[in-house]
């Protein structure tokens, strides 16, 4: 499909400037000089010197080397940052992904799907462009990548953190021209306590659970965040179960070669559930699943848990707050890391952040894609419904159903 | 305030009565009298006034922060409660102090009151710096004077109790009306006898439970009393020590708002609490309720008012007689002093007796509970006629048996974001009805929908905006919900004309377009006859 570029003024440009600037759509790069009516309307077109990478109706796409980068339908040729959903999508005729990554992604795709990997830092080429993958720091074998082309050098970042995790290669800033960031937590409310802190608090309930003779359940993404706490958290307490979501993500973390301890997956096996902590992804609570547990301590790990709302709505007994994605602080000191100029962003709370970058000196926009970064499961939350609102914009107009769409 | 803070998680991080039980009581047998007598002052829902308004504390919060404005206010959206964001804002602090809550409040925040804006500004950002979030949290709630917590005062006297073994009756009691958070109050709590009986203290109001079913379940209709759920104001009228002092079911002191009752108090006998309905009341009948909400909020009352909306005690129950505490006699008993009270005191016309409501079956009664709104009353009580007057809500002796509610479709035009456990989600729903082929707006409401349907209901509302004003968003007039209402008014200050009083959401109706929807017609043919 061709990029998504528009050389003539679409016709809901009328439409458009009544828009009030928080449904505004998020900018389109044109080559040429933006028209009068284009201007006029506020309609976002930007004019830039290069296009390396754009984003297209199936993803964002780099046209010199013709392949996607995360592309949301199927493809020729997707390079995949990361083997979460929003991120890989199955179907595609041929994959590129980081060694590390590559068992993880095999779990996710069609059996059989054409997958080549690459270790972190090794250059490949894909036409005329140079591509190599480097540590995002998100979950085992996530990448961020880099694709340069007669001199210029893009960085896309997928989703990623910078606080060390010892499932996966730690993050590492690329210097870059353009870097293209997620800002899933893009809000200064967003501060990460200490990890170690965060374990520390997860086994102290574990342990108040055993105490009162409960089990302790606590949901978590069956992919990266489950495998980080049951590293964090450790069986020297008791043992740990995990539901049939997660136990395959463990063993394919340890052939992947990351050192997990030992866990069971629950299965329709008994066993003293009230000594035990039980590994088990969102969807899961609320199910009849969780009966056979008999009483049971709920508890919840991701970012969202920061804020007492969300913790409130999720009704479970602790939230723990643990995420997979930067904090603010971690956001702005990355994207100065790379030393780049101008900076796109793709999904959370890309308009904060694309302001709070201008206002401090760079060229930042907002571009759309599909990615959601951390669901606060099942809730609209704002970050994900206005990324999902941005990457379908003219349905608006068309009537389309943009929740569907995803 | 530590112990405090952590207290205030505890609560609000279960939804399990037995742990919320369980963090009190542990904080209150732990607490010092003096921490544990504004613990028990805030968790109940009493508030000190507020210190500083919101708009400075956001200003200073931004300044410590560093943040400008714009992003402060991004962050506030996200969420949905002022002092949370401030605590979430502010730089990690440099130390965390340990300073017993009722140091921080007695020293620190109540001095403020007189301090000049600089004083203030200084005051409170030294305070933010020695304490951790959710000291911080507790402090500004405290300072906006907005400190709520998801605990009922039955809670906190089940826990109270328990700590010392008394019954929850008594604390119950001895938590009502005016008194100081004083380390001596506290300890009185627990006493075996009251040191020094509070003559202002009125009663722990019993409430009736709504009947589920048919009344005729009930049994022989001779062993019960029915009268008319009047709709005013709950309240206790007391008279001791030569004082009158009359109390809302709010716990609001309000003798001087009503200078009638006030008179009719004064001629009581000594020793005697009247539990009724104010209403306001003409010429042998009621007004509308929403005459007397002209008076409530008036703390001073003008002579025309008080001729154009008077207002008469209903009375319906004595709880104190000759100086001794009758509750435990029952109804029957109680009612036969308090008709004998009414009847034989001189009162200007401004104490009545509730009347009891005769029927010789149930369906006679049913019949007469249909003319509830003729009689400007909200449906009929039913009590056992030898039941005494219980504390809190209870089941089983006491129903209250309201007319069935009006009932409309009208179709959702804005909506607006809630706050608290529902900040970022749109919960705060606008309705309008057809008048020709404009919506005119009829009612706000906020309940009656499951988490699933908020949950569709706010994608919807996301992809279907059409304006903003503020924080109210207008959506395409697509979605129907039946609404339910107790009563409807006239109104000039309302575009429609006409006021509902408890809307509240039934179901979302998905069988119908928004042209389904009912006409203003339709609720003026359900207002009450015009008197005026």
């Amino acid at each position: 499909m061709a990029p998504l570029l528009f050389h003539r003024a679409p016709p809901y440009l009328d439409l458009l400037a009544k828009l009030p600037s928080r449904l505004k759509p998020p900018v389109h790069l044109i080559s040429r000089k933006p028209t009068r009516r284009e201007q006029a309307s506020g309609y976002n077109v930007r004019m830039t010197k290069s296009i390396l990478l754009e984003t297209t109706a199936d993803g964002l796409y780099c046209a010199p080397g013709d392949f996607y980068i995360d592309p949301w339908r199927p493809v020729d040729r997707a390079v995949v940052t990361h083997a979460h959903g929003d991120h890989a999508c199955r179907g595609c005729r041929r994959y590129l992904t980081s060694t590390p990554g590559e068992g993880v992604l095999r779990v996710r795709m069609n059996p059989g799907a054409l997958i080549d990997s690459v270790p972190y830092g090794t250059t490949v080429n894909i036409n005329d462009v140079s591509v190599s993958l480097h540590p995002a720091g998100h979950i085992l074998g996530s990448s961020q990548v880099r694709v340069e082309y007669k001199g210029e050098v893009w960085v896309a970042s997928g989703d990623y953190k910078t606080e060390p995790d010892r499932t996966c290669d730690p993050f590492e800033p690329v210097p870059c021209h353009v870097f293209i960031s997620e800002s899933t937590f893009g809000l200064p409310i967003y501060r990460w306590p200490a990890q170690l802190e965060v374990f520390e608090s997860i086994r102290a309930w574990w342990r108040e659970n055993q105490r009162e003779g409960v089990a302790s359940v606590i949901f978590a993404y069956a992919l990266g965040k489950a495998q980080r706490i049951i590293a964090g958290v450790g069986n020297d307490i008791g043992p740990i179960y995990t539901h049939g979501a997660v136990e395959p993500l463990n063993q394919a973390y340890r052939a992947s070669g990351v050192p997990l301890p030992e866990t069971a997956y629950v299965g329709d096996g008994k066993a003293d559930w009230s000594r035990s902590l039980i590994v088990a992804p969102p969807s899961a609570q609320g199910t009849p699943w969780l009966r056979r547990f008999g009483a049971v301590s709920t508890g919840f790990a991701s970012g969202w848990m920061r804020i007492r709302g969300p913790r409130r709505r999720r009704t479970v007994d602790r939230g723990f707050v643990l995420s997979d994605h930067v904090d603010w602080p971690s956001l702005l000191s990355s994207i100065k890391a790379t030393g780049a100029e101008r900076i796109l962003l793709t999904h959370g709370y890309t308009s904060v952040v694309t302001r709070w970058l201008r206002e401090n000196g760079y060229d930042a926009d907002v571009i759309a894609t599909r990615y959601e970064g951390e669901r606060d499961d099942g809730l609209v939350e704002l970050a994900t419904a206005e990324a999902a609102d941005e990457a379908s914009t003219p349905s608006l107009f068309d009537g389309t159903d943009a929740a569907e769409a995803r | 305030m530590r112990a405090f803070a952590n207290l205030y998680n505890a609560l609000d991080e279960t939804t399990k009565t037995t742990e919320k039980v369980a963090a009190l009581t542990d904080y209150f047998a732990q607490a010092p009298p003096a921490d544990a007598a504004w613990a028990v002052y805030f968790l109940i829902g009493r508030k000190i006034k507020q210190i500083v308004p919101s708009g400075k504390l956001r200003a200073w919060a931004a300044a410590e922060a560093d943040l400008p404005d714009w992003l402060f206010n991004e962050s506030y959206d996200a969420v949905g409660d002022i002092a949370e964001t401030i605590a979430l804002l502010l730089p990690d602090p440099v130390a965390s102090s340990d300073r017993p809550l009722h140091e921080w409040v007695e020293q620190h925040l109540l001095p403020l009151r007189k301090a000049g804006e600089e004083r203030l500004r200084e005051a409170i950002v030294e305070a933010w710096a020695a304490m951790d979030q959710s000291q911080r949290f507790v402090w500004n709630k405290l300072l906006s004077g907005g400190f709520r917590v998801g605990v009922s005062q039955q809670l906190v006297t089940r826990a109270l109790a328990k700590v010392r073994g008394i019954a929850p009756s008594v604390v119950a009691h001895r938590l009502m009306g005016d008194w100081e958070p004083t380390p001596a109050f506290f300890e009185s709590l627990h006493a075996e006898q009251a040191h020094e009986a509070n003559i202002s203290q009125p009663y722990p109001f019993y409430l009736a439970h709504p009947i589920e079913g048919d009344p005729a379940e009930l049994g022989d209709l001779h062993a019960w009393h029915a009268e008319w759920k009047w709709d005013g104001i709950r309240a206790q009228l007391i008279r001791r020590g030569g004082e009158t002092f009359l109390w809302t079911r709010g716990e609001e002191l309000v003798t001087e708002r009503y200078p009638e009752l006030a008179a009719v108090g004064d001629a009581l006998p000594d020793g005697t609490v009247l539990d009724g309905e104010i209403l306001p009341w003409t010429s042998e009948a009621p007004l509308p309720f929403a005459q007397l909400q002209r008076r409530i909020g008036r703390k001073t009352v003008s002579k025309a008012i008080l001729a154009e909306i008077p207002v008469v005690l209903m009375a319906f129950d004595v709880l104190e007689f000759a100086g001794r505490d009758i509750r435990e006699e029952p109804l029957a008993t109680r009612r036969e002093i308090l008709a004998k009270l009414v009847a034989e005191g001189e009162f200007p016309r401004r104490l009545l007796l509730s009347p009891r409501v005769e029927a010789l079956a149930w369906s006679d009664l049913a019949a007469v509970r249909e003319t509830s709104r003729e009689n400007h009353a909200e449906g009929l009580m039913l009590k056992r006629l030898d039941s005494n007057y219980g504390v809190g809500r209870k089941r089983g002796d006491w129903w209250k048996w309201k007319v069935v509610p009006h009932t409309i479709d009208a179709v959702l035009t804005a909506a607006q974001r809630g706050s608290g456990k529902r900040a970022s989600l749109y919960t705060d729903y606008t309705f309008g009805v057809w008048d020709g082929s404009q919506l005119v707006t009829i009612a706000k409401a906020y309940s009656g929908l499951t988490d699933d349907e908020i949950k569709k209901v706010d994608a919807f509302v996301r992809r279907n905006m059409i304006e903003k004003f503020g924080p109210v968003r207008t959506v395409k007039p697509e979605l129907v919900f039946e609404l339910a209402f107790e009563g409807l008014n006239r109104s000039t200050r309302h575009k429609a004309g006409i006021a509902v009083r408890f809307p509240r959401i039934v179901r979302w109706r998905t069988d119908k377009t928004a042209a389904d929807a009912d006409s203003l017609q339709t609720l003026r043919d359900l207002l009450p006859p015009d008197r005026a």
